[in-house]
């Protein structure tokens, strides 16, 4: 592996990616509405909603579940643990879902746009290795993931302390669960999302039947993100590395797998369906 | 000459679709092969062979010595080839720098050979702008230049000039001229005939995956004209019906213009000419009839069309 051809593609891809408004756009404004404008609105409504007849009904809800992710909901007031409940449990884990769509769509761009565009032929005729087209593309689509998590979360924990965190009088987020999360989860995840692009980049011919199909990763994270911040089966940490482990493992075996339907001929594009 | 390019008894089939059928060919080094046929005749597929993008279902690929189909072969053969491909696809969002850039990274050349290469092909002009404004031409051109920056021995150029108005496609021709000139091996790819009109050291005839003929075009022209053709035109050219009637005459053809005369000997000529001013033909042209690549091809077409069973 030729580390400086790998640099080669994976600068070229991103540096397309950056001068891409039709892409860049939409995304920012998608991580927007689930970082900052979501949390930035709701999180302050419901502290100011204190004597709301909806406040008491969501502390009812709350009161309905297991005790053990109830034990976890800090708060002295029926509005604190309500917001406390919506910051970590409800909008963070669908918030997650915005890296690994991100990463799907640069993703699919990458890749199976390669053969879209036409663009695959030069790389097909090219001295690059395969292995070496493989991981530069990979690379191209992991770091926009990982910086939509490192910021995105980043921005999240900004206004949730500053709404939330200021009512409980320190700051909280990340909790323990989300810090194993966002460290420890959801890179293999975004991982796996793209190695399913690659499986599928020989089955399909565009680029959004790749990334609609990867979207299949998107539930098992909502689902593992509020189990692991609940604490609802082991503790966050524990349930973390747990999770965690067994992502790595399937994102190893799924990028492997990707790595063999990446063939000189599908970047021609005339073996999608072989 | 050694052969740069050797293709032997090459097939390639896409699921039922036989693209290439027991191909033979020789590109010798330094020399201008240009490969003429219709769409669909194969000519693409040849190109991505030679290169080792596709692989061959059977037969023999040597390129440069190479086996451009093994892993560790086919990246020293593509690293010593460029390749214009039909339709020169670029990262539209990138500069025509950028994209250079992107070329010279990935063929170990340097910089300063990219802009060499955009200066040569009369590109440099537009290098700051992204290549999703470039016209048809300008593509072409930034393609060409992407396929020279490392100097390549090898340069496979698929219909280069597909798209282009008149003058772009004479600069690129010029300029494939220029690169032959300077001990390129060059393979191009055409179905308009004109364009091999003097570039071409070889002719490679391609029909349904296969060379139907190879040779020099005056190998091409003795081998399927052989009988001396000269092009007889008159003030009133239905007076020329009688030179079908002469002796020494194999053939006479008109289609509507002058008359195409084919000699058995062109030593009769002087002889048919006096005839016909005694009868009393007023001659405006007659002139030998130096074959075009053109009408080549098409008297392959109906020579290989008779021999077929």
């Amino acid at each position: 592996m030729r580390w400086r051809h790998v640099r080669a593609v994976a600068a070229a891809d991103l540096r397309r990616l950056l001068k891409s408004r039709d892409y860049l756009v939409p995304l920012t404004i998608l991580a927007g509405i689930f970082f900052v404008a979501v949390p930035g609105v709701m999180l302050p409504l419901i502290g100011a909603a204190e004597r709301s007849p909806v406040m008491a009904q969501v502390g009812e809800i709350i009161g309905t579940l297991p005790e053990s992710v109830r034990a976890n909901i800090a708060g002295d007031t029926p509005a604190v643990r309500t917001a406390y409940a919506f910051a970590v449990y409800l909008l963070a884990p669908i918030a997650i879902v915005v890296p690994l769509t991100i990463a799907a769509a640069v993703g699919a761009n990458t890749i199976v746009g390669e053969r879209e565009r036409g663009t695959g032929e030069f790389l097909a005729h090219s001295p690059l290795t395969v292995g070496e087209i493989y991981t530069g593309k990979l690379l191209a689509s992991l770091v926009p993931g990982y910086v939509a998590t490192a910021v995105g979360f980043g921005l999240y924990s900004l206004i949730v302390n500053l709404t939330v965190g200021r009512s409980l009088g320190a700051w909280f987020f990340p909790t323990t669960g989300w810090w194993f999360l966002i460290v420890w989860v959801v890179p293999p995840f975004i991982a796996i999302a793209l190695g399913i692009i690659l499986r599928l980049s020989a089955r399909v011919r565009s680029a959004a039947a790749a990334q609609q199909a990867s979207t299949l990763v998107t539930l098992p994270v909502i689902v593992a993100s509020y189990a692991i911040a609940s604490g609802l089966v082991f503790s966050p940490a524990t349930s973390a590395l747990l999770v965690g482990t067994v992502a790595w493992i399937v994102a190893a075996l799924v990028l492997r797998s990707g790595a063999r339907a990446v063939r000189r001929e599908r970047l021609l594009g005339v073996a999608a369906d072989t | 000459m050694p052969a740069a390019i050797e293709f032997h008894r090459v097939t390639k089939t896409f699921g039922s679709v036989a693209a290439l059928t027991d191909l033979d060919f020789v590109a010798p080094t330094g020399s201008v092969t240009v490969l003429l046929g219709p769409n669909g005749a194969g000519k693409t597929t040849t190109v991505r062979l030679t290169t080792g993008a596709l692989k061959a279902d059977g037969g023999s690929v040597r390129v440069l010595g190479l086996d451009p189909a093994d892993d560790d072969e086919g990246l020293r053969v593509r690293s010593r080839c460029g390749v214009v491909p039909p339709k020169p696809a670029f990262y539209d969002q990138l500069t025509g720098w950028e994209n250079l850039e992107f070329a010279t990274r990935i063929f170990d050349a340097e910089p300063e050979a990219a802009r060499r290469a955009a200066r040569r092909f009369g590109i440099d002009h537009a290098l700051d702008q992204e290549v999703g404004g470039y016209s048809t031409g300008m593509r072409t051109r930034l393609a060409l230049a992407r396929a020279v920056v490392h100097d390549p021995e090898i340069l496979l150029l698929d219909e280069p000039t597909a798209g282009l108005d008149p003058e772009s496609s004479r600069a690129v021709l010029e300029l494939i001229a220029e690169l032959a000139g300077r001990g390129r091996t060059i393979v191009m790819c055409t179905h308009l005939l004109h364009e091999a009109e003097g570039i071409a050291d070889q002719v490679v005839l391609m029909d349904g995956g296969t060379a139907r003929a190879a040779g020099h075009p005056d190998e091409l022209a003795a081998r399927y004209m052989p009988d001396p053709v000269v092009v007889f035109d008159a003030e009133d050219r239905e007076r020329l019906d009688v030179v079908a009637t002469l002796p020494g005459v194999r053939a006479v053809e008109r289609n509507g213009g002058p008359v195409h005369v084919t000699f058995t000997d062109l030593g009769v000529l002087p002889d048919v000419v006096a005839d016909l001013v005694r009868r009393g033909v007023r001659l405006t042209r007659v002139e030998p009839l130096v074959p075009t690549l053109e009408e080549l091809y098409f008297r392959m077409q109906r020579t290989h069309r008779e021999e077929a069973p």
